[in-house]
């Protein structure tokens, strides 16, 4: 909580800060940018940086940030950023409810509001644009490419995200759709395990002890692939490319593509936290007046197959 | 005659036995290896079989239970004394756990980035930092309770709120990440002996317990504090001391957890590592049939209360419950415990108990 109120008021001094300097230099953008707390995930961590990367002076941005996972606190922020007199609002809702009314206020003082990574529920007349991942389409690309193995059945162990989120809808979601549609597609065991490595670890365990058969693992991140990677070995049962059992998992971090290259593994989908360079295209064009083409911008997404992963992958995508 | 004395004998027994607090953790793990027997006698088969890195280990749901029900076991310990002393329970075990883990890694890592190629700092001197840190926070739990005589929930519920986030800013954000296959052992298994470390660790805590208990009067003055503070007082001991120590000692198990948990995987995820374990823990005294409100309590009872509730868990995976919905089942047996234990249901069981007995021998 302290550390909380410490940010709150660090944040406004920073925002009184940049109002002085606005003063002076008077032809930098001013944006203000909400996002959740970067210590959420890896895949936050990487997506602050790349704000902070590209938002700054010497790119002709004048940017105030405001972390935090808490719905209402983002909202006071984004209330503060409008009477600031930002040019642009960006932001990464905690929740998709309870934006209407400061959204509403951004529009009459003239504020425009881009959404990037979460997508909310709000008229979308409120905001000018939003950059989002498709969930659905990183679950089918997976899918896909696990059909592409040609294995003569399918006997998968489905670890789930935090039930209910976003990214757990769209890659459950592909992947049920299989597993009913194909006779020679099994769920051995479909479980939450909520983001978190040994809860995976614990649920593979399980399924090793009963003695049941399976062959491929579906994570829907890489934490938990690593927790279910970690019964495996424990067990002495082989995974990886041209072993007994499919290691798949998301979100590209670094180190689960390390283990892609080494063979460990043989997919990983990408969650791309790197919205930035979209951001700074449709700033660009809202600035020079012109219409946006869409206003929904799906960001290009890949999946990565252990056979094929090269070093410039890793650095390239790796988070 | 003699045969009626053998029946009243064996009545006394039973009477006995069910007096006894040890009772309710028995009895709970004697139902769960009954209903795993009926699904199916495969549950307690014990395999020994090579893992990936060509060490020979046991394997099978009993090994799986006796390997992730040590934390909690630990846990069991220090949150029996806590809840003995104070009347109360800590419920920033889990925070605390993240923090200390945090250290470790902190101390591991030293300035060669969150991956670092080798370990900067040995095993122990890690362990070490995160234990002196994890009982500094104890002491900070232990000086709100014990000194300014705040409710232990309401207490420890600051840490509960901040400690993750403390973790994460000791590791300025980063998710560190152990290579070297050393720092694996305390959650894995030590080449050459075949049995889960963190079960050998839990061994170790336990009989260092029982020795502490044994040979120290550290068990009789945290009793006498929590049955009544003033007589305990009036009889030369230092209840505050008592309270603060008990939190501290906590710690400690806290420090030990912590390197079981951090070592599992090599790597630490501030907000879901160790998630809950405090409603595990408690449940675990809870389950040992300690009072919650403090005074007697029974060490053996709490410790296996821990595996109980692991038995528990792993049970119910067997059955493919959703994981999600394995804190409903403990609430069950949470409710169950509290109900049972409520005074007004005792008195009730007694009074049947002794109607039975006087219509036995008005018939006999």
């Amino acid at each position: 909580m302290k550390k909380k109120l410490l940010g709150i008021a660090l944040g406004l001094t920073m925002v009184a800060g940049f109002c002085v300097t606005a003063n002076a230099e008077g032809d930098l953008i001013k944006v203000g940018i909400i996002n959740n707390d970067p210590s959420e995930s890896g895949y936050r961590t990487a997506n602050v940086n790349d704000l902070t990367n590209t938002f700054t002076e010497e790119n002709g941005y004048e940017a105030s940030f405001a972390y935090n996972n808490d719905n209402a606190e983002q909202i006071a922020a984004a209330q503060q950023f409008i009477q600031d007199g930002v040019d642009y609002l960006l932001l990464s809702a905690a929740d998709v409810a309870g934006w209407d009314t400061v959204l509403q206020d951004a529009q009459n003082e003239g504020v425009q509001v881009i959404l990037f990574d979460r997508t909310i529920d709000a008229d979308e007349s409120l905001y000018a644009a939003s950059v989002v991942s498709d969930m659905a389409k990183e679950g089918q690309t997976a899918v896909e490419w696990l059909a592409g193995q040609g294995l003569d059945e399918y006997n998968v162990i489905h670890i789930q995200g935090v039930m209910g989120s976003a990214a757990q809808v769209g890659r459950s979601g592909a992947l049920d759709e299989k597993v009913e549609a194909e006779d020679n597609w099994n769920i051995v065991v479909q479980q939450t395990a909520e983001w978190n490595a040994e809860k995976a670890q614990q649920i593979v365990q399980s399924v090793i002890d009963s003695g049941e058969a399976f062959n491929v693992i579906y994570a829907e991140n890489d934490d938990m692939a690593k927790g279910a990677v970690a019964a495996l070995d424990a067990a002495g049962i082989s995974h990886g490319v041209g072993k007994d059992v499919i290691i798949m998992g998301f979100d590209t971090n670094k180190w689960a593509l390390e283990e892609l290259k080494a063979g460990n593994w043989n997919y990983d989908g990408q969650c791309n936290p790197f919205q930035s360079s979209y951001l700074v295209d449709i700033i660009e064009k809202l600035e020079a007046g012109e219409e946006l083409d869409e206003k929904v911008i799906i960001m290009e997404e890949k999946g990565f197959d252990a056979e094929t992963i090269t070093d410039e992958d890793i650095e390239q995508y790796g988070i | 005659m003699n045969d009626k004395s053998k029946k009243t004998s064996a009545a006394a027994v039973l009477t006995k036995l069910t007096r006894n607090q040890i009772f309710i953790p028995l009895a709970a793990l004697l139902l769960l290896v009954i209903i795993n027997l009926i699904a199916g006698p495969s549950f307690f088969k014990i395999s020994y079989s090579a893992n990936n890195a060509g060490n020979m280990i046991f394997s099978g749901y009993p090994i799986t239970i006796l390997d992730f029900g040590s934390e909690l076991a630990i846990l069991a310990i220090g949150m029996t004394l806590v809840t003995a002393a104070s009347g109360g329970q800590d419920i920033s075990v889990g925070a605390a756990i993240a923090i200390a883990g945090s250290v470790m890694l902190r101390v591991l890592c030293g300035n060669a980035g969150s991956r670092p190629e080798t370990m900067q700092a040995p095993i122990i001197v890690a362990f070490l930092a995160g234990c002196v840190v994890a009982m500094l926070f104890g002491a900070f739990n232990g000086v709100l309770v014990a000194f300014f005589r705040i409710q232990p929930m309401v207490a420890t519920l600051i840490l509960y709120t901040a400690g993750r986030s403390i973790a994460a800013w000791i590791n300025n954000n980063e998710l560190p990440i152990i290579n070297e296959p050393e720092f694996g052992y305390f959650g894995g298994i030590i080449p050459g002996i075949p049995i889960p470390t963190p079960f050998l660790i839990a061994v170790a805590c336990m009989i260092v317990t029982a020795l502490v208990l044994k040979f120290t009067t550290l068990g009789l003055y945290t009793q006498s504090v929590g049955i009544n503070e003033k007589s305990a007082r009036l009889n030369g001991l230092n209840p505050t001391f008592i309270k603060f120590l008990s939190f501290v000692i906590l710690g400690l198990c806290v420090g030990v957890a912590g390197l079981i948990k951090v070592s599992r995987l090599s790597t630490i995820n501030y907000s879901v590592i160790a998630k809950d374990i405090e409603m595990d823990a408690i449940l675990a005294v809870a389950l040992g049939g300690n009072a919650l409100g403090g005074g007697k309590f029974n060490m053996v009872a709490s410790i296996l209360g821990a595996y109980v509730i692991q038995f528990l868990t792993q049970t119910l995976y067997r059955f493919k419950v959703s994981s999600d919905a394995l804190p409903a089942y403990k609430a069950i047996v949470v409710i169950i415990l509290v109900v049972a234990s409520a005074p007004t249901v005792r008195e009730k069981i007694s009074s049947l108990w002794k109607n039975r007995k006087a219509h036995a021998k008005e018939v006999g």
